[in-house]
């Protein structure tokens, strides 16, 4: 009883401090408001708004409407370039497709003589390139094919995406923006601040009262869990689904029980990397690699599948690789608790293994 | 130049300044004799430190005017002549030296700052260490002295050159009797040697007082009196000044005050134990023995005096007692428990601090709520009691203030309330009292006496003014870990025949530190020395800076290895784990024709390393759980009559469904299966007799600058790009915000250094560590992932510094912008991950990117260096093609640098 009356009064000071730092507070809200909007309507991986010029050698009224088929939001609007131009403005990166269409073009095809065209694509664009090509390939035959009357396909291909009809890249994106914002300040808030008052000396001075480290440890991980969780729900509530318009599937408040999960989890995950450093500087060097890597190899920025396998396996101890899947099949796929409850129990897993971690750490460094 | 320049240190004329609504300074007119060492006195938090801080300079003035040694303070060119003569100490133990540090080094870097030649520099760090007594210290961290040996080098610091005017605010506080007395030793020594300057001392010693030639005593922001010692003594006619102090209070504030009375402890009660018992106590860090086998025991309502000399440790002492420490050797029982055994003995103990070590942020009350409860107290008694020691320790004003802007006797007092509030049977007390002006020093011990007499609560008290000493039942005095004495006062003071207290513990601490080191006399300056001519772009400036956070840098290796490691560590990460090639999607089957047909189309998709077959499915029902579950990430479905409606030719529809919730991994699948089925397509249609279609028109795609279509091509120097922006500002970004929490920053605003010299300087190591990096990240892209630089290594090489340039001065600017280092690696963090990974061209190319998104990656450093880095290395250029990428990142190492400098301001507000 007196324990928790201890990490209630810990938790509101925690809260108070955080209070008094405004610069640090308007950043929470840059966090979860600017940077997923942008970030939500600017990142498309997918073939999305890609910067395409065309070297019309033929202009036929067979080449105008190839190029016309290029359309948005696949494409940019083509820009017409000279053949000169095609070396100097992949250099500087200013298209990733020039699609050339020869002399002749459309009175060759005309007399059924074989036309060739030219695709470059500028190959270290590697997220667009591939599919752009083949989407590029596949409309231009069509339209070819529509032009001069060629038959269709034998086999009519009906891909329908589930969850996404349009396979509209902010709904992924801005779920996931919110996670990494998550990720960010839950390593960096609760981590930084138990540096702080080891530098300052208030950790001692808590020390020399009836306060036990794990009292600390607690309210320090309940204050930072509080503030974050209720910001990523509102960021979840009022910029992707109020000012995105993503609609989400499933349960929120399955998502909120899996959000605290993976905040407290990550959470304990800060407090550990903070226990393994001296200074606030120290600890900044070491939280970003840490922050980067669960960021960038979680799968919400390039498909799991896309990893080699042994690296797959390894990943699946990040709590962001857990939360990535946890929250696409929460939200998109509104799937239910049972169907996510092993994801929730790995995170659990994850999160006591790094909070007894960071215990121990806690009262190894306290000893010295 | 005025009238009065030739007697006087300082002219002041209504002089007011206010923080907030709080008036600290309510129109002061003063004028500050020259040549003279003058006394600044008055109780805690009227004004003494602002009035300090405003003469040396470091604080902007809001109004009146400000003279000082000639110059007017408000006249910028006039301020850069007068921070060439003056030198200023500011407040705290040793709060602006540099811990990693060592004594000599801090020293140097201080004589580096004042443009010194090496012979000068040597010579006067010589003579300053020499008579100051840290000689044998030099080569110590300045982080691992006591709080004394940090006031002396503070001082060894600002007395680097020779000033025409010393400003010391506190400068003996903490600091032992004896180490005090050699402190004005050098002092007085300074002055018969340069017997022009002046100094400015503000104290809260009043026995120091009566050194002063003059004194100025300030209260509520006002100066009360002015005079000698003699004079204002005789005018209140008191027979020391501390009485005279308390007599020139205003009315309402001496009403109350009485004479500290000391009664006699109440006898020890038949059997019962001593509250603190220590045997053989001893603490050890390394081969250092903090403590050496100290005896102790303190029976119940005693007052016990813990003395000694700083460094001694005293406070390691209090802190095994209180369990924050476990003892190397021996053992200790408070209370009669092992110390900080359980919950329930820590809450008889209340314990301060010597540092301040509540929460800066929090109110005074909201702090001692946080104790009362923290205690255990019931509401209602925590409610009492909170009233209780807020009008106990006069805080009743200043209930709703942060610590942080509270003076330091407020300060202190606070902690003493907050280490009362739960009423512990025994108060272990570090320097309570240290920086406490006379009046509320009586307030608090009147306080203890009756904590004591009337409740028989046990003190066990360290500090360094002899006359609480002397109110003590016991004192213990020790040196070097050791206890060379204990007993009563009066009996101390007999036992070696001295006239005082203050000579007896002198007289021991000499015995013990040996005979003293014969101090030579300073050497009398070779010759009238000419201030320095301010000048606005000093190279020693700058590379003192340098030097000094370089130091630093190299003392932390934990910091240095993170920098160089890290990147590298993640480059490997990245290069196998970013890729856009992806394999093995888990799909399965719901064949409704089990023809030839459809099993034919069906095994192209088994046989392709895109895909991975799961069991086929039963009905449309079990393909809809199976992609709700994740278990594949698409279901092709075969209609029945699939191949009779083929060879037809009534085209049958195959409908593909395809998990949407990652949209490109969808894309990706959507696109594996369009060009599987038409390949299987075209090879039935050249065995079977199926209707042939047209094949005129061919599309030969050319994957440019990477043939292989290899993810690493493109993903390592995106991953260079990142690294080199991440890192690198991270590692700048507590640059200067470090020192605006530890107070180190008064060394920037008290010297004539500059803010671009400081900011240049402090950027120049972390510049080095940055491009170390570089060298590292190029030879691992080559050796791990075989991506070598195709184009300019050149133009490459010139991107990365003017790249790092940049970045480094990205993170300055947030450490100059920020008040906590906290919000410092926050905004670091958060600033340049989301444009660096998003925005820059690392994943999605910066072509197809519009509107806000493409604003933010043209206005950050790290899209204009992709191209560079990837142009170089992937695509073979040179800079006859990058040079504009280049022109905009040394725009923006200059912008950044330029807004940094205009954020750090030499004056406080």
């Amino acid at each position: 009883m007196r324990s928790l009356g201890n990490v209630l009064w810990l938790t509101l000071k925690e809260l108070r401090v955080l209070r008094a730092d405004p610069v640090l507070l308007l950043l929470v809200v840059y966090t979860f408001t600017i940077a997923v909007y942008t970030v939500a309507t600017g990142v498309k991986t997918e073939v999305r708004n890609a910067a395409i010029a065309v070297v019309d050698e033929d202009r036929s009224e067979l080449s105008r409407a190839v190029t016309a088929a290029l359309l948005p939001p696949l494409f940019q609007p083509p820009a017409a370039i000279a053949p000169a131009e095609v070396t100097p403005a992949l250099d500087a990166g200013r298209f990733v497709f020039v699609l050339q269409l020869p002399p002749r073009f459309e009175s060759d095809l005309l007399a059924s003589r074989p036309v060739d065209l030219g695709l470059d694509v500028d190959a270290t664009a590697m997220a667009q390139a591939g599919n752009g090509a083949a989407y590029i390939q596949q409309i231009v035959l069509a339209t070819i094919g529509e032009r001069l009357g060629t038959a269709a396909p034998p086999i009519a291909l009906a891909v329908r995406l589930r969850f996404n009809p349009n396979g509209l890249p902010e709904w992924f994106t801005s779920v996931m923006q919110v996670m990494n914002s998550t990720l960010i300040l839950s390593i960096i808030l609760p981590g930084a601040a138990m540096l702080r008052e080891r530098e300052h000396g208030t950790l001692e001075h808590l020390l020399a009262m009836p306060v036990t480290p794990l009292e600390i440890l607690l309210a320090k991980i309940g204050a930072n869990a509080l503030v974050i969780v209720a910001a990523a729900t509102l960021s979840l509530l009022l910029v992707v689904r109020g000012l995105l318009a993503v609609p989400i599937a499933g349960s929120v408040p399955l998502f909120v029980l899996g959000t605290i999960v993976f905040q407290v989890s990550v959470a304990a995950l800060g407090v550990l990397l903070a226990t393994l450093t001296t200074s606030t500087g120290q600890f900044g060097l070491l939280a970003l690699p840490v922050f980067i890597l669960m960021m960038l190899l979680s799968g919400s920025m390039t498909p799991l599948e896309s990893m080699p396998g042994w690296l797959q396996a390894m990943v699946q101890v990040l709590p962001t690789t857990q939360f990535v899947a946890f929250a696409q099949s929460v939200l998109f796929r509104g799937a239910d608790f049972a169907l996510v409850a092993p994801r929730l129990g790995v995170l659990c897993l994850l999160g006591l293994l790094f909070f007894g971690a960071a215990y121990r750490r806690l009262r190894h460094t306290l000893a010295e | 130049m005025t009238a009065t320049a030739g007697q006087a240190a300082a002219v002041l004329r209504d002089v007011r300044h206010r923080y907030g609504a709080a008036r600290a300074l309510d129109g002061i007119t003063l004028t500050i004799p020259a040549g003279r060492m003058v006394g600044l006195v008055g109780p805690d938090g009227v004004g003494k430190s602002t009035l300090l801080a405003l003469l040396a300079a470091v604080r902007r003035p809001q109004a009146g005017e400000l003279e000082a040694l000639g110059e007017n303070l408000r006249d910028p060119a006039a301020l850069a002549r007068f921070r060439e003569r003056i030198a200023y100490m500011p407040q705290g133990l040793g709060r602006n030296l540099y811990p990693t540090l060592s004594v000599a080094e801090n020293i140097a870097y201080f004589g580096r700052l004042f443009g010194q030649a090496r012979d000068v520099r040597r010579e006067r760090a010589a003579e300053l260490v020499q008579a100051t007594g840290l000689a044998r210290f030099t080569d110590r961290p300045a982080g691992q002295l006591s709080g004394g040996m940090k006031q002396k080098l503070s001082l060894c610091c600002a007395l680097m050159r020779e000033p025409d005017l010393l400003i010391l605010d506190e400068p003996t506080t903490g600091v032992d009797p004896l180490s005090r007395r050699q402190f004005w030793t050098l002092i007085d020594r300074l002055r018969a040697r340069r017997p022009t300057m002046s100094v400015l001392v503000a104290t809260a010693y009043m026995d120091e007082a009566e050194r002063f030639d003059w004194l100025a005593a300030l209260d509520a922001g006002k100066v009360t009196v002015t005079g000698s010692p003699a004079e204002i003594r005789q005018r209140t006619g008191t027979a020391s000044f501390e009485q005279a102090f308390i007599a020139m209070l205003p009315e309402d504030r001496r009403r109350g005050y009485e004479p500290v009375v000391i009664t006699p402890p109440p006898p020890p009660r038949p059997g019962e134990g001593p509250v603190i018992e220590a045997e053989g106590l001893t603490k050890r860090f390394g081969d250092f023995v903090a403590v050496d086998h100290v005896n102790l025991s303190v029976r119940r309502g005693e007052i016990f005096g813990f003395l000694g000399s700083n460094g001694s440790g005293k406070s390691t002492t209090m802190r095994m007692l209180t369990g924050l420490l476990p003892a190397s050797e021996g053992h200790a029982t408070v209370l009669g428990q092992r110390p900080g055994a359980g919950g329930d003995s820590r809450r008889q103990v209340g314990y301060m601090s010597q540092a301040f070590s509540l929460y800066g942020e929090l109110t005074v009350r909201q702090n001692l709520e946080l104790h009362a409860h923290l205690f255990h107290l019931p509401p209602d008694r925590a409610a009492a009691r909170i009233a209780a020691v807020l009008r106990d320790f006069d805080l009743e004003q200043v209930v709703d203030a942060a610590p942080e802007s509270l003076p330091l006797g407020v300060r202190q007092r606070l902690q003493l309330a907050a280490a009362v509030v739960h009423e512990p049977a025994l108060l272990i007390l570090d320097e309570p009292t240290s920086g406490v002006d006379p009046v509320a020093r009586d307030l608090f011990w009147r306080h203890l006496l009756r904590l004591s007499r009337q409740q028989g609560v046990t003190i066990f008290i360290s500090t360094h003014f002899m006359n609480e000493a002397e109110r003590c039942d016991r004192i213990s005095l020790q040196h070097a870990g050791r206890i060379l004495a204990v007993g009563k006062p009066a009996e101390l003071v007999a036992q070696r025949h001295a006239a005082s207290l203050e000579e007896a513990f002198i007289g021991w601490l000499e015995e013990a530190a040996g005979p003293e080191e014969a101090t030579p006399d300073l050497p009398a300056p070779a010759a009238a020395r000419q201030p320095a001519r301010p000048t606005r772009f000093a190279p020693g400036r700058l590379l003192a800076c340098a030097w000094r956070e370089a130091l630093e840098l190299l003392r932390d290796r934990v910091r240095l290895a993170f920098a160089l490691v890290g990147p590298v560590v993640l480059m490997i990460a990245f290069g196998f784990g970013i890729s856009f090639d992806v394999e093995n999607l888990p799909y399965a089957v719901l064949d409704g024709d089990q023809s030839p047909d459809s099993r034919g189309l069906l095994e192209s998709f088994a046989g392709s390393r895109y895909f991975s077959a799961r069991p086929p499915l039963p009905s449309e029902a079990a393909a809809e759980a199976a992609l709700r579950a994740a278990r594949i990430a698409l279901a092709i479905e075969v209609p029945p009559r699939f191949g009779h409606d083929l060879r037809r030719g009534d085209r049958p529809e195959v409908s593909v469904l395809v998990d949407g919730a990652m949209p490109f991994r969808a894309e990706t699948a959507r696109s594996y299966v369009m060009g599987l089925s038409q390949t299987w397509l075209r090879d039935e249609q050249a065995l079977s007799p199926l209707p042939r279609q047209r094949d005129a028109a061919s599309i030969e795609t050319r994957f440019r600058y990477n043939q292989a279509f290899r993810s690493a091509v493109a993903i390592v120097p995106g991953v260079i790009m990142l690294m080199l922006m991440l890192v690198p500002a991270m590692l700048a970004a507590v640059g200067v915000v470090r020192e605006k929490e530890s107070g180190a920053i008064a060394n920037f605003r008290a010297t004539p250094v500059t803010a671009p010299e400081f900011l240049i300087g402090k950027q120049l190591p972390y510049i080095a560590v940055a491009l170390a990096s570089f060298a590292a990240l190029v030879l691992a892209a080559r050796l791990v992932f075989g991506v070598p630089v195709l184009g300019s290594g050149a133009a490459l090489a010139g991107g990365a510094v003017l790249y790092v340039l940049a970045s480094t001065g990205f993170g300055l600017l947030i450490s100059a912008f920020v008040a906590s280092q906290v919000a410092a690696i926050f905004a670091a963090a958060i600033l340049s991950v989301v444009p660096a990974v998003n925005f820059s061209g690392l994943l999605v190319p910066t072509s197809s990117l519009s509107g806000a998104a493409r604003a933010i990656g043209l206005a950050f450093p790290s899209g204009w260096f992709q191209q560079i880095s990837i142009g170089t290395m992937s695509k073979g250029l040179g800079l006859a093609e990058t040079w504009v990428n280049h022109l905009a990142l040394a725009g923006f190492a200059i912008g950044f640098v330029l807004a940094a400098s205009l954020l750090l301001r030499k004056q406080e507000a």
